[in-house]
């Protein structure tokens, strides 16, 4: 059996109170393996995004826990924190957010500077097929090239866990697919485990593992034993 | 509410801080031309105001002995309107518990009725009653100083013979503003009165029955003040008369005119400055403010406003803000106004004040900053407007950022990626970081303008008092005497040296212009006067001939090598051709030098002198003190030290209070603008700063990439704000300079050092707001909304 990496437990998010109150997440218990790929789906506003958030350690939970390799992220302060994010996660979201003052290279260097075992940033590059655009800026490349930029940022310092919030959302089925590619062949290559949120049901298929939400909590779950390669969903 | 409305209360809820920055930055340019101008105007009116209520005489003369009966003669002169014959006659005083010796004038009021010019206004008490020997009215400046109430008495020697007086009233008088003692550069209230007594009284002590000694006149609106002076001059001429003068020539009211022209001077130069600075700042601000709005300008677009529409939107949002910074501005330049006018008006004595409401320049201030506050808005909506609105709702295309710092290039291998994002971004809106720097840097410059008084006055005061002036004290003999009393002034206690010196007045004609120039007569070893040339460099009194200061020989065209006729108005009014054999630099007075040699020989008396600058030894000053009040000769002693206190009190008065408040408001500019210069960087940048924090830079590492940006600009700003400082400066300095007056051009490097120093503060507690907000930053919201 795999080893379990994030162990999740009765995890519940409220934001506001009283009649405003809103339940994101409703006690979701949850565990993701090493090296797995799993992909998130669910209606809007079903707690996708706040799981990961929290999960990412970019949001504190209102209860519940998250335990990332045995140890409780809940515990964390802001500074650790801050150093969970720099050492074992890599994100990706729907808006690239790429720094446009610096070069696709400059962008993965951006973070393999502050890592402690990186890959290079051109073997980030390379591994989403775009050595070629190393010196352009994010205003000369399309939304597509910008997300794959975007993952070989995340993934240039080999983290642990890929958190990917709508990475295809804003792309269409060809580009998509060629990010999908990217994310999968990281995931297989280096081990990485990966966690997709998506309202595409097709890509479903490349996962091990899919988890559907609804109104803060896990609906359903369905393992896949035989996922397949990102150039085959049916979009 | 419509929808857009509630988004303008949002947004101004949301930028409050910013908002309110800004009209703090429009208030200070507002308020500056309020109060500045507002108090100059009130001051103008109130002096003339006392003027007229007060009949202030517009021609002034004085005879040694004239018979009342002339009075026919002199008011039947074309132009004249009123004319009061008087005595004034210098008187010495013995004050309980003063050491120094302290003397004055006494004047004549006329008995059983009001003067008909210069009227006193009778601040306590009473004036004497005609006939009463003892009764005395004194200026209240003088009474302050020595905190003398009506019913206090003090002795006086009139005439030769002592007596006691009591104080019945204090006044004041449009004639004495200022009362300066003779030899005295400053007024010192407390070693110099006016002495009001009856008429009949003083005829009697200085034997002038049936005469008068002086007099004043006042002249119809549009009198020929040339004929009467010529008229005067023929008529008081048998009897002594020293040279009929106009107004100008008036001591305390050349004095005043002179702090009303200096203010004046501060109040129409620096003012403007600020207030087309604040214009600009606040023009930049708001379009920067307005630019970050880009996506939302798209947005509305997009659905369907008009462009119009989202211009009177912005334009409503600038002028909110900017109905707040005049109401601010117009509220406290009117009450620092007031606040000022009174200030002034005490340091004037004036018995009243008058309070002038400038709608002009209410109108103006307001005006030019509104103005310049929707341009900057609509300059930014503009832009944008234009934009199709989906290339307006995209973060704006990142135009081609340089190869700056390639990585190919070896040398730059070391700089972080962080100071590359500040650098690239610098670079990438050259224009932007350029006004930006310009904003800051303008900061710098008004501060420089503000603070460089100080130091123009400092050099003034080393010139006088520590370069040219470099006596203990300087006494004055009651009339020119044979040069060996040197000799006896060096028999008193604790006199050390003693350098005699021989001053007359006179009255300068070159040409069509004519002044009232003093005459000082210095012996060629003179080392307690020093007399400095136009390049600041000590040089000789010359042995024949005149060293005229710079000033004067502008006024009346002389160049070395011209000759001046010298009317001498205490000789028979003998005029004199004398040759100007240099210029002298000099920032109070007109005072020209000759040596003494010469000036005697002129004068025809033989080898006289009637003061002279000595050395004494400190220690035996009451000693001396006591000597000079035995030493009828001696009519007055001044300590150096005491003419630069008051020196630098009257400065004080005038300047500082102004120049402090110019300060005040130019360090409330810098914080508003560079506060607000580092929150719009920040919003311009908060998506791409929260992202870093999602990849796990620290707070510390995020804020750096900012704070670089903000030091790079602040750093860049300080050469530039000094270039323009000084420029700046420049500008006042010509401003000011008139044929009256002028201020030397100096700046200290701390003034430099303290500009910076200010608006390095600013910087670094606006970068510290700032690191705040950044350290808060909400990660999840940033990064769901697109922006
Ligand atoms: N800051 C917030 N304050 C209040 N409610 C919030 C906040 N953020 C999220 N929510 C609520 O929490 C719920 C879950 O939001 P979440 O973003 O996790 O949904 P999601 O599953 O990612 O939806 P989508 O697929 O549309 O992105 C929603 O009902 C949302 O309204
Ligand atoms: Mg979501």
């Amino acid at each position: 059996m795999q080893k379990p990496i994030f162990e999740i437990n009765g995890l519940t998010k409220i934001y506001g109170s009283g009649e405003v109150e809103v339940r994101a997440l409703n006690g979701v218990d949850m565990t993701l393996y090493e090296g797995e790929m799993a992909v998130l789906l669910g209606p809007s506003g079903s707690g996708k995004s706040t799981l990961l958030n929290i999960v990412g350690g970019l949001d504190q939970a209102t209860s519940g826990k998250v335990l990332f390799d045995g140890r409780p992220l809940t515990a964390l302060n802001e500074r650790e924190l801050t150093r969970y994010r720099r050492e074992h996660v890599g994100f990706v979201f729907q808006f690239y957010n790429l720094i446009p003052s610096l070069t696709a290279r400059e962008n993965v260097a951006l973070v393999t500077e502050i890592s402690r075992a990186p890959m290079s940033p051109d073997e980030a590059l390379a591994m989403v097929n775009l050595s070629d655009r190393a010196t352009h800026f994010p205003a000369q490349l399309s939304g597509g090239e910008q997300q794959r930029i975007a993952i070989a940022r995340a993934i240039a310092k080999r983290p642990e866990v890929l958190l990917c919030d709508e990475p295809t959302g804003a792309l269409d089925s060809k580009t998509g697919i060629l990010v999908l590619e990217a994310l999968s062949t990281i995931n297989r290559e280096l081990g990485t485990t990966a966690a997709i949120i998506t309202h595409n049901v097709g890509i479903r298929e490349i996962a091990n593992r899919v988890f559907y939400f609804k109104d803060g909590k896990i609906e359903d779950m369905q393992v896949n034993d035989h996922p397949i390669s990102p150039s085959k969903v049916s979009w | 509410m419509r929808a857009l409305d509630k988004k303008l209360v949002y947004d101004l809820r949301r930028i409050w801080a910013q908002a309110l920055a800004i009209a703090l930055v429009m208030a200070c340019g507002v308020a500056t031309i309020i109060l500045s101008i507002g108090s100059y105007r009130s001051l103008e009116e109130t002096r003339s105001a006392f003027y007229e209520r007060y009949r202030f005489g517009s021609v002034f003369a004085s005879a040694v002995r004239a018979p009342l009966t002339l009075k026919e003669r002199i008011a039947s002169l074309p132009g004249v309107s009123a004319v009061e014959l008087r005595i004034m006659q210098p008187v010495l005083l013995d004050v309980p518990l003063m050491v120094e010796p302290a003397t004055g004038i006494a004047v004549s009021i006329p008995d059983h009725r009001e003067a008909l010019v210069n009227k006193v206004y009778i601040r306590q008490g009473r004036l004497p009653e005609s006939g009463r020997p003892d009764e005395v009215a004194v200026l209240e400046t003088f009474a302050d100083a020595h905190r003398f109430t009506p019913g206090d008495s003090f002795e006086a020697i009139i005439n030769g013979k002592k007596r006691k007086l009591t104080i019945v009233g204090t006044v004041l008088s449009p004639e004495f503003v200022y009362a300066i003692g003779p030899g005295d550069m400053v007024p010192d209230q407390k070693r110099f009165g006016v002495f009001y007594m009856s008429a009949s009284v003083l005829r009697a002590l200085y034997d002038m029955e049936g005469a008068f000694d002086d007099l004043s006149l006042t002249t119809l609106r549009n009198a020929d003040l040339g004929r009467i002076t010529e008229g005067l001059d023929k008529i008081l001429k048998p009897y002594g008369g020293s040279g009929a003068r106009s107004r100008e020539d008036q001591l305390s009211h050349a004095f005043l005119d002179n702090e009303l022209t200096e203010l004046k001077a501060m109040a129409m130069i620096i003012p403007p400055i600020f207030l087309f600075v604040s214009a600009f700042l606040v023009n930049m601000i708001l379009s920067r403010l307005i630019e970050l709005e880009r996506e939302q300008v798209g947005l509305l677009k997009a659905i369907g406003y008009s462009d119009v529409a989202v211009g009177w939107h912005y334009t409503k949002l600038v002028l909110a803000i900017g109905l707040v910074g005049m109401v601010i501005g117009v509220i406290a330049g009117q009450w620092l106004g007031l606040g000022l006018t009174r200030l002034y008006g005490r340091f004037f004595t004036f018995p009243f004040l008058i309070f002038r409401h400038s709608v002009d320049l209410f109108l103006l201030a307001t005006g030019v900053t509104m103005l310049a506050a929707v341009a900057g808005a609509a300059r930014a909506v503009y832009s944008t407007v234009r934009l199709p609105p989906a290339v307006a709702m995209q973060p704006p295309a990142p135009t081609q950022y340089r190869s700056l710092f390639d990585r190919s290039k070896r040398r730059f291998q070391r700089i972080s990626r962080r100071t590359i994002m500040s650098t690239r971004h610098l670079l990438r809106w050259p224009l932007r970081t350029f006004l930006t720097t310009l904003g800051t840097s303008l900061s710098v410059t008004l501060l420089v303008t503000a603070v460089f008084a100080f130091d123009s006055i400092d050099y003034m005061i080393d010139n006088i008092f520590f370069r040219t002036e470099r006596q203990d004290a300087s006494v004055s003999l009651v009339k020119a005497l044979p040069l060996d009393a040197q000799y006896s002034l060096r028999g008193l206690p604790g006199v050390k040296r003693v350098e005699p010196f021989r001053a007359t007045l006179t009255k300068f004609r070159h040409g069509e212009t004519e002044k009232r120039v003093p005459i000082v007569g210095i012996s060629n070893d003179s080392r307690l006067l020093q007399i400095l040339d136009v390049e600041q460099n000590p040089v000789k009194p010359p042995n024949s001939g005149l060293m005229v200061p710079d000033m004067l020989a502008r006024q009346l065209k002389l160049r070395p090598g011209d000759q001046v006729q010298v009317e001498l108005l205490e000789h028979n009014n003998r005029v004199v051709s004398v040759p100007v054999v240099g210029l002298v630099s000099s920032y109070v007075g007109l005072t020209s030098y000759m040596s003494l040699k010469s000036l005697n020989r002129l004068l025809r008396e033989g080898d006289r002198m009637n003061g002279a600058r000595i050395r004494i030894d400190a220690s035996s000053l009451p000693d001396l003190y006591q000597e000079v009040k035995q030493t009828p000769v001696i009519t007055s002693i001044a300590l150096l030290d005491v003419s630069l206190q008051k020196f630098r009190e009257t400065i004080r008065e005038n300047i500082t209070t102004m120049t402090t408040l110019y300060v005040v408001l130019a360090v409330i500019i810098t914080f508003g603008v560079i506060y607000n210069s580092a929150r719009i960087q920040l919003s311009e940048r908060a998506r791409e700063l929260a992202s870093l924090r999602v990849f796990g830079f620290t707070r510390g590492e995020v804020s750096s990439v900012l704070l670089t940006e903000l030091g790079i600009i602040t750093l860049l700003a300080q050469p530039l704000g000094w270039l323009l400082g000084y420029l700046f400066a420049w500008m006042v300095v010509k401003g000011f300079e008139s044929d009256l007056y002028r201020i030397p051009f100096v700046i200290s490097s701390e003034t430099f050092a303290n500009a910076s120093l200010v608006v390095i503060v600013a910087a670094v507690v606006s970068a510290l707001i700032v690191r705040r907000r950044i350290d808060r930053f909400d990660l999840v919201r940033v990064l769901k909304t697109r922006e």
